[in-house]
């Protein structure tokens, strides 16, 4: 059996874990074994509904007072006490921030090898290990890599997939099993979340308008404000705005920033390091603003206008204005 | 506070990386090194916490001999103590990589008594493993959560808490920890200072203390390192002047963003 170990939050299933059972199907065919399914914290008829149109035949279902909420070790032991049970073939989670967290608390727990992210996997063929191709540099570049292990851990590229239900569903066989979980695990549950803004997010923004050091200083960002404004979008920044201290660091784009996937990525004074690429990449549309038309940003970019973005960003400001007046 | 921090020497690519012809490793011929940017920030919370309540901040690396440098920079933004465990350079897996940390830090606990906070990055800037901290972490007995933005240490309640913060979508999560704990921190939780003269100065003199390890290779081992395959991308050039607006205003139109 290959074991997908769902990622939700408080009910909601993350696209992270609906990508893992995309990629899952393919490597239990490969395997020739069939995909089931881990749901801990949630005993949710429409969650194992919905890991069965991804293909899941068998849902396990864990739930604890210590459960409740997330918490990576409550987690991390529910999922390692289901596998020592179940002993699965493999077992595959989604490569979010949680996903990795979970993998790597299981991977502690059970004394195995986790291999992280991973683009391409196949299962040993006779010759005692398993191959994949795995992402570096947050992308920025790929490892073949060779995993020995009796039971590979292993987890998805995020959003290097697209999530794809199964050509047909499945009606799951819902199995709750039940754990004895030590309440001291309960130390790192999460004790309160705090919501701060409602709406769109840099990552879920429809248009980001982003800027780099050529913006040149905390103020010259408040065109951009207005243009995203305008647009129903989100400022995104690089590093060097960051370090700078011009912009909060959740306004980052890259790969220790966010990864932004919008219709439009307006990239303004940015020169596009591998880094800054890696988390703009999966925007649809990327348009670059730089006065230097050989810039990484420019030669990647869908459009590019060559100028100073201080004169174009209230250019395009201002056009908007006369067509919507 | 007694505080550890772990870092790793990494490459500081520009445009592109390149990969040395044996594809095992990235062509730093050309290139800087630096400490992993989260655990740059892990090193400044570090220094910052010891500011507030007293104490000391240890950084630990495991890397090749060259990787004093980045122990060096630490001490010159604050830093008080050095440790490295040495390699030949070559690539450690994730799982050799964290029982010798795991060894290095009960040798320096033996000595010198516990660490309050381990502090780790989320993940390594070059290989992502994301699981180093985590292993040590659970070892050690000590409770960790990762993606961490944000912390405060608390001495007095039951024996001492940090309270942490991790960035959700919108807002954060708060964790309560009892110490002696640790955390996978991320960057942003903190704007690392540039190191004074003083800073320089000090990080000149200090003692790098240099353990070894015999731990044995796990089973994930590294092939080749490739670059990902890129899409070659046309681009359209809109104009070269804010005249180019009424060209930009119509992409906008066709995307259906207007
Ligand atoms: C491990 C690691 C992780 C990193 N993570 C990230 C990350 O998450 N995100 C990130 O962004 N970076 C990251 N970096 C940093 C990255 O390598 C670059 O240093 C950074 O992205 C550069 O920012 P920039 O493009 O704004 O600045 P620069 O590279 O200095 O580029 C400025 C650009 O502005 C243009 N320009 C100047 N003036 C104007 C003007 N008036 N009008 C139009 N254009 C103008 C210039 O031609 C140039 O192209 C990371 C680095 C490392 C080593
Ligand atoms: N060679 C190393 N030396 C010191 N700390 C390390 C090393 N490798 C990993 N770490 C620590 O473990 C964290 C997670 O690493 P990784 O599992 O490689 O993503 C890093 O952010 C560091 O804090």
């Amino acid at each position: 059996m290959l074991l997908v170990v769902l990622e939700h939050d408080r009910g909601a299933m993350d696209e992270a874990a609906r990508e893992a059972l995309t990629f899952g199907r393919d490597l239990a065919a490969q395997m020739g074994a069939p995909l089931h399914a881990a749901l801990i914290g949630a005993d949710d008829a429409d969650l194992v509904a919905e890991a069965g149109a991804f293909g899941a035949e068998a849902v396990y279902t864990v739930v604890s007072d210590v459960l409740a909420d997330f918490g990576p070790e409550a987690w991390g032991e529910a999922a390692a006490e289901l596998i020592r049970r179940l002993e699965p073939g493999a077992v595959l989670a989604g490569g979010s921030e949680r996903g990795n967290e979970i993998m790597a608390q299981v991977a502690a727990r059970l004394d195995l090898p986790m291999v992280a992210n991973c683009i391409e996997v196949q299962p040993d063929s006779g010759a005692g290990e398993w191959t994949m191709t795995r992402q570096q540099w947050g992308g920025s570049l790929l490892e073949d890599a060779r995993l020995a292990s009796e039971r590979p851990l292993l987890t998805t590229g995020l959003h290097t997939m697209a999530a794809e239900p199964a050509p047909s569903a499945v009606e799951p066989v819902a199995e709750a099993v039940d754990i004895d979980l030590d309440p001291s695990l309960a130390r790192t549950v999460v004790k309160d979340r705090v919501v701060l803004e409602a709406g769109v997010t840099l990552s879920t923004a429809p248009v980001v308008i982003g800027g780099g050091r050529g913006v040149g200083s905390p103020e010259a960002f408040a065109p951009l404000e207005e243009l995203a404004a305008m647009l129903g979008g989100r400022v995104g920044c690089s590093r060097a705005v960051t370090n700078n201290g011009w912009r909060p660091h959740s306004d980052q784009v890259g790969q220790t920033g966010t990864r932004i996937t919008p219709e439009i990525y307006i990239a303004s004074g940015i020169s596009g390091a591998i880094q800054h690429w890696v988390g703009a990449k999966a925007s649809k549309h990327i348009l670059a603003i730089n006065i230097d038309p050989e810039a990484n940003m420019v030669v990647k970019a869908d459009w590019a206008v060559i100028a100073d973005l201080h004169e174009v960003i209230p250019a395009i400001a201002e056009e908007i204005k006369r067509r919507r007046a | 506070m007694r505080i550890l921090c772990c870092v790793k020497r990494v490459a500081a690519p520009g445009a592109k990386i390149n990969v040395t012809a044996d594809g095992l490793a990235v062509d730093a011929s050309h290139l800087g090194f630096a400490t992993s940017p989260h655990e740059e920030c892990g090193v400044e919370e570090a220094v910052r916490l010891t500011e507030r309540h007293g104490g000391e901040v240890t950084v630990l690396t495991l890397g090749p001999p060259e990787a004093a440098e980045q122990l060096r920079y630490a001490a010159s933004v604050g830093a008080h103590h050095g440790v490295l465990v040495a390699t030949d350079g070559s690539a450690w897996d994730p799982q050799r990589t964290a029982a010798a940390l795991t060894e290095a830090i009960r040798d320096l606990e033996a000595a010198d008594g516990p660490f309050d906070l381990l502090v780790f990055g989320n993940e390594s800037a070059d290989s992502g493993g994301f699981q180093v901290g985590v292993r040590v972490a659970y070892a050690l007995g000590r409770p960790i959560v990762n993606g961490i933005k944000g912390i405060e240490a608390d001495l007095e309640t039951d024996g001492g808490v940090v309270r942490a913060r991790r960035e959700i979508d919108g807002g954060f999560e708060v964790y309560e920890l009892p110490m002696p704990a640790a955390v996978g921190v991320k960057e942003g939780i903190n704007l690392p200072r540039y190191p004074t003269m003083r800073g320089r100065l000090a990080s000149k003199k200090l003692e790098i203390a240099e353990l070894s390890s015999e731990a044995q290779p796990g089973g994930q081992s590294l092939v080749r390192l490739h670059r990902p395959r890129e899409t070659v991308t046309e681009t359209e050039i809109l104009g070269n002047g804010p005249e180019a607006a009424a060209a930009v205003v119509d992409v906008l139109a066709d995307l259906g963003v207007l």
